[in-house]
C-alpha cells in the first residue's frame, strides 16, 4: 500500500509565552496509507486535534516533519496544495459554514481554489448529492438540524475534491438520528468514494468501523491495530480512561466472572454467537 | 423568544424579483425610498403604493410574510401618526379638549405619514427578502469597487459582512440559550431599575463574549482549511450579471419616477 500520510519524528508544543510552553507531541511517528479508513481514540487533551491540524499545515512542526503524498506542510508552495487534498471536518457545523445559503457555503472551498464557473456548479452539485442535501442547496443553514448542518460541512469539504478527510469528533454534537447520518456519509465516502478516512472519536462503536485503529495517551500512540485486536487489549484502554464498545464489554465481563470464551468480540452479531454457542455447549455438557 | 424575527431574512422563490440582479436591486430599493419621501401628495404616494404592491406580488412571497414584518414595529408606525395629528392645524376643527385640537388636515397627515412609512418598510423588506446575504454583499463589493483603486480593501470589507450577517441568527440563538440557562439558576431580568436590569445584562453578555471568540477562532480555522487565501484568485459560484430583466425594471422605475413629479406638480 502507498502512504498518504506521513509523519516523521514529529515534536510540537503550543508556546504561551517565551518560556511557557505547552508540549503535546514528541517524537511521534504515524504512517496513514491512501483509502485506508483508521480511528484515532483517546480521552481529552492526548493530542488528537492538535494531530489533526498538523496533518494539513494548520499546525507547523517544531520538529520532524509531516509528508502528505510526499510534499512537506512545513514548505509554504505546498501549502494549497495540501489544504485542497487534506480536507478537515471539525466538531461544531456551526462555527465551519461561512455562507447564509448552502450551496453557497459549499462552493467556498473550490471558490479559494479558483475554478471557473462551470466547474464551481459541477462540484457543489455533486457534494451536495453525495452527503444527500442536495434538494436544501437554497436553504439557510442555521434551519437546518445539527445532522443535516454538519453534512452540509462535510459537502464544503468533498467538494474540493480531496484525497482524504479528516474528522474531529464529527458527530460530538449531533443527537443520535443525526450521528447515524454522518457515520453513513463517513462510511461511503471510504468505501465507495475510495477516499482515505482519518476518523478521531470518542465513540467506540464508530472506531470499531474502521480498517485500524490508533490509540493515543498524553501525546503517544498506545495501541495501532486493527479494531478486534485493539479492543482485546480492555485493561489497557480502561487504563488510559477508554470505554470499548457494549458487545466487547460484555464478554469482558463474563470472562471475568469465570465463564470462558475462546473469542474477542467487537459487534452485536459476533456477541450473539459467542453466546449462542456458550449455551449450546453448555447444554451438551448437561 | 428571539426567533420570531422576520426582518432581514430571505426567502427563497422563484421570481422575477429574485432574479434580478442585486445591485440594481439595491440601487432601485434605494430610488424607491427616495420616491417615497419626494411624493408630497395622496395621489404620488399612491402611485408609489400601488407601484409596491405589484413589486410585493411579483416576489411570490405570501404576503403574510411582509404583515408579520409591519406587526412587529406596528406601534412605532402608530406613534408616528400620532404624534402628527397635533401638529397639524389646517381644515376644519373636529375635536377640542383643554389644549388638544385635532383637525381634519390632522387626521390625513397622519394618514399620510403612516402610509409612508409601511412602504418605506416594505420596499426594504422586498430587498432583505428576495436577496441573499452573499448578493447583497456582492453587490455593494462590486459597487464599492471604484474604491479599490485608492486603496481601500472592499473584499476584506464585503466578507466581513458576510460573516456577521451569518452568525446574526446563531448568536440570537446562544444570547436565547445563556438567558435560559441563566433564570434557570434564579437571574430576574425583568424586575428591578435600570442599573439592576444594567446588572443583569452582564452575564448574558460575558459567555456570549467568549463563545464568540472561539467561535471566531474555530471559523478562521476552517476558512483556512478550505483554501481561504484573501481575495486574490477567487471566482465566485454567483456572479452578479445585469440582464433583460434589469433594464425592465429600471425603465418602469424610472416611468415612476415621471408619475410621481407629474402629479407632484398638477394634483
Ligand atoms: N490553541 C491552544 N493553545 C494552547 N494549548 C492548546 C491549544 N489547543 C490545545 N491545547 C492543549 O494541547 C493539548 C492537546 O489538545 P488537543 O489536541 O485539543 O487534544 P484532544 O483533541 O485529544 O482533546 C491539551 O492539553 C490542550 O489544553
Ligand atoms: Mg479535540
Amino acid at each position: 500500500m502507498q502512504p498518504f500520510i506521513e509523519v516523521k519524528d514529529l515534536s510540537f508544543s503550543y508556546s504561551l509565552s517565551e518560556q511557557e510552553k505547552i508540549p503535546v507531541l514528541s517524537h511521534f511517528d504515524l504512517t496513514i496509507e491512501k483509502g485506508s479508513f483508521v480511528a484515532i481514540l483517546g480521552h481529552n487533551g492526548s493530542g488528537k486535534s492538535t494531530l489533526a491540524k498538523l496533518f494539513n499545515g494548520l499546525q507547523l512542526p517544531d520538529s520532524g516533519q509531516v509528508l502528505i503524498d510526499g510534499k512537506d506542510t512545513a514548505d509554504e508552495k505546498n501549502i494549497l496544495d495540501i489544504r485542497k487534498n487534506v480536507g478537515l471536518v471539525f466538531q461544531n457545523p456551526d462555527n465551519q459554514i461561512v455562507a447564509t445559503i448552502v450551496e453557497e457555503d459549499v462552493a467556498f472551498g473550490p471558490e479559494n481554489l479558483g475554478f471557473p464557473q462551470a466547474e464551481l456548479r459541477r462540484r457543489v452539485d455533486e457534494a451536495l448529492k453525495a452527503v444527500d442535501m442536495y434538494d436544501y442547496r437554497k436553504h439557510e443553514p442555521h434551519r437546518l438540524s445539527g445532522g443535516q448542518k454538519q453534512r452540509v460541512a462535510i459537502a464544503g469539504v468533498i467538494a474540493m475534491e480531496p484525497e482524504c478527510i479528516v474528522f474531529d469528533e464529527p458527530t460530538a454534537m449531533l443527537d443520535p438520528k443525526g450521528r447515524q447520518e454522518v457515520m453513513n456519509i463517513i462510511l461511503k465516502l471510504n468505501r465507495q468514494l475510495q477516499k482515505t478516512v482519518v476518523l478521531i472519536t470518542h465513540y467506540m462503536d464508530e472506531a470499531a468501523q474502521a480498517q485500524r485503529v490508533v490509540v493515543m495517551d498524553n501525546g503517544k500512540i498506545i495501541a495501532d491495530d486493527t479494531p478486534h485486536a485493539v479492543f482485546a487489549q480492555v485493561e489497557l484502554l480502561k487504563s488510559v480512561g477508554l470505554d470499548v464498545p457494549q458487545p466487547t464489554e460484555l464478554i469482558y465481563q463474563l470472562k471475568k466472572a469465570g465463564i470462558a470464551f475462546d473469542k474477542d468480540v467487537l459487534t452485536d452479531e459476533e456477541c450473539l454467537e459467542a453466546l449462542s454457542r456458550k449455551f449450546s455447549e453448555d447444554e451438551h455438557c448437561q | 423568544m428571539l426567533n420570531n424575527i422576520t426582518f432581514g431574512q430571505y426567502f427563497p422563490a422563484d421570481s422575477f424579483v429574485h432574479k434580478m440582479d442585486a445591485r440594481f436591486k439595491l440601487l432601485m430599493t434605494f430610488a424607491l425610498i427616495v420616491f417615497a419621501f419626494v411624493a408630497f401628495n395622496f395621489a404620488s404616494l399612491g402611485l408609489v403604493a400601488v407601484f409596491t404592491v405589484f413589486v410585493l406580488l411579483l416576489t411570490k412571497i405570501p404576503l403574510k410574510m411582509y404583515f408579520r414584518t409591519l406587526k412587529t414595529i406596528f406601534i412605532f408606525i402608530l406613534i408616528s401618526a400620532v404624534l402628527n395629528i397635533f401638529y397639524v392645524t389646517d381644515g376644519t376643527l373636529l375635536f377640542s379638549y383643554g389644549i388638544i385640537r385635532i383637525y381634519t388636515g390632522g387626521i390625513l397627515r397622519a394618514v399620510f405619514v403612516a402610509v409612508r412609512i409601511v412602504l418605506l418598510i416594505l420596499i426594504s423588506a422586498v430587498l432583505t427578502y428576495t436577496t441573499t446575504p452573499t448578493s447583497l454583499t456582492d453587490a455593494i463589493e462590486s459597487l464599492l469597487k471604484p474604491l479599490s483603486k485608492i486603496g481601500i480593501d472592499t473584499h476584506t470589507f464585503a466578507m466581513m459582512m458576510t460573516i456577521a450577517l451569518r452568525f446574526i441568527p446563531t448568536l440570537i440563538e446562544e444570547t436565547d440559550k445563556i438567558m435560559s440557562a441563566q433564570k434557570a439558576r434564579g437571574a430576574d431580568m425583568e424586575n428591578g431599575g435600570l442599573i439592576k436590569k444594567i446588572k443583569s445584562v452582564i452575564p448574558i453578555l460575558i459567555p456570549l463574549l467568549v463563545s464568540s471568540i472561539r467561535r471566531a477562532k474555530e471559523l478562521a480555522d476552517a476558512m483556512e482549511c478550505r483554501c481561504y487565501h484573501g481575495g486574490k484568485g477567487r471566482t465566485r459560484l454567483k456572479v452578479l450579471k445585469a440582464g433583460r430583466r434589469d433594464v425592465v425594471a429600471t425603465i418602469s422605475v424610472c416611468v415612476l419616477l415621471t408619475g410621481i413629479i407629474l402629479l407632484n406638480i398638477f394634483i
